[in-house]
């Protein structure tokens, strides 16, 4: 448990120069790493789309991807540590040169693979191979679908990613993900299109169910809720827009202590396109490594030690809103 | 002269429970239960917060319950088909009252 009790502490002594660690200081809370059994990669910025809330400014000008040797490295560090779950993020991970050599490599190395995906640079053509190598090796896919409503959708994404995304989803059912018993899991997420926090998870994935079955016969797994991240692109437009103090207040107003301990960072520990580690992807675009200095996969040789502190800043209010982010 | 209506009141709004602790106890507790989950959704019930909000014309709650709305996974179209609710019940009741109208006017004339 990270969340151990401290004697009681003003504030302004704890030596936090965050926001984060402030509120966690006066809650007598410490964040720092549990049992680190998730591999998070995030294989570049490279994007087909440029969606308005994403914290690491991805896009199709970006050039950031992994590389086949940093590849390597990565698949050499699972080899050296296992994990229970290995998560592909990006960017557009599909947009990589090599996924499909890495997700090979990494299936057999771990309980679950995950790949991320925005349901548009999968379904682009070329792509049937990939498909089968996820088939195959039964990897996870874990989803943005933002909302039921194509305006939101589309504002968030760009126009026409919320029809792409339905031809995608249909597409994953007939290839018998999200289907029961398939062993093909396929997962939604939902952020909200604004500077406003996410619905509770249990009734959304109840309505997404629903509506998305009754309107367009798609059938998928979970669903999970997540607040946007003040962040890159999604903090300039707060910034431009002048909700971001708002939304700042609305995300600590929110804190919840009792999501501390249930944090994703506690157990994950995440490589960038070039192979720095961070806490999470978050830490990532905010440019805060792993344990104060960058640090390359191919220098660790064991999972980051249980109770390293993990940075924070105001951002991590994101992931504490309400019932968090795990 | 200070504006009758100011957004940050929004944020004070438990302080009203200062000089009547009891009673203000009872409605905040009452209000945070007839929010929660039940026979209706959290959604289904900030989207019947929001058409109130507009007919009973509360700047508060119209900024308190738009959030919510949004926040509960309600969209625009959603938002405005509700106010269109309220507005066809209020402008309905109006006329509705013509019954009396056409009564008395029917009964007093020739």
């Amino acid at each position: 448990m990270s969340t151990t009790p401290m004697a009681p502490e003003p504030a302004e002594d704890c030596g936090c120069n965050d926001l984060f660690g402030r509120t966690l200081a006066e809650q007598r809370l410490t964040l720092a790493r549990g049992d680190t059994q998730t591999l998070q990669l995030n294989l570049g910025f490279l994007c087909d789309l440029a969606c308005r809330h994403c914290h690491l400014e991805a896009g199709p000008q970006r050039r950031e991807v992994m590389s086949r040797e940093t590849m390597a490295e990565v698949i050499a560090f699972a080899k050296r540590v296992p994990f229970a779950v290995i998560d592909i993020t990006g960017g557009a991970p599909e947009l990589v040169p090599g996924l499909d050599h890495l997700l090979r490599s990494l299936a057999p190395l771990t309980g679950k693979l995950m790949l991320r995906s925005n349901l548009t640079a999968i379904a682009e053509e070329g792509r049937q191979a990939l498909l089968e190598v996820c088939i195959t090796h039964k990897v996870a896919i874990v989803a943005s679908f933002p909302s039921l409503n194509a305006g939101q959708a589309n504002a968030q994404r760009g126009g026409g990613v919320f029809e792409r995304s339905l031809e995608t989803l249909r597409r994953l059912n007939a290839l018998g993900y999200g289907l029961p018993g398939s062993g093909l899991e396929l997962d939604l997420v939902a952020s909200p299109a604004g500077a406003f926090l996410p619905a509770g998870q249990a009734q959304a994935e109840k309505r997404f169910k629903r509506e998305l079955a009754d309107k367009w016969g798609i059938i998928f797994n979970q669903l999970y809720t997540f607040a946007n991240v003040p962040l890159g692109r999604f903090r300039a437009w707060l910034e431009k827009s002048e909700n971001f103090d708002s939304y700042l207040g609305s995300l600590r107003e929110a804190f919840n202590p009792c999501t501390v301990d249930g944090l994703m960072c506690r157990q994950l520990v995440s490589v960038a396109w070039d192979g720095t580690l961070y806490d999470c992807d978050f830490n990532l675009a905010a440019g805060i490594p792993l344990g104060g200095e960058r640090k390359h996969v191919s220098q660790l040789q064991q999972r980051p030690e249980a109770g390293t502190p993990i940075a924070t800043g105001e951002h991590c209010f994101a992931c504490t809103a309400g019932s968090g982010f795990t | 002269m200070d504006p009758y209506y100011d957004p940050k009141d929004l944020s004070r709004f438990a302080d009203i429970a200062k000089d009547a602790p009891d009673l203000g106890k009872k409605f905040f507790e009452y209000y945070g239960q007839v929010f929660a989950e039940g026979e209706l959704t959290a959604r289904e019930k900030a989207l019947i917060a929001l058409a109130v909000a507009h007919t009973v014309q509360c700047p508060y709650c119209i900024e308190a319950y738009t959030k919510a709305s949004l926040e509960q996974g309600s969209n625009l179209g959603e938002m405005t088909e509700a106010l269109h609710v309220v507005t066809a019940i209020r402008g309905g009741a109006s006329l509705v009252h013509g019954m009396q109208m056409r009564k008395l006017a029917e009964k007093l004339s020739l």
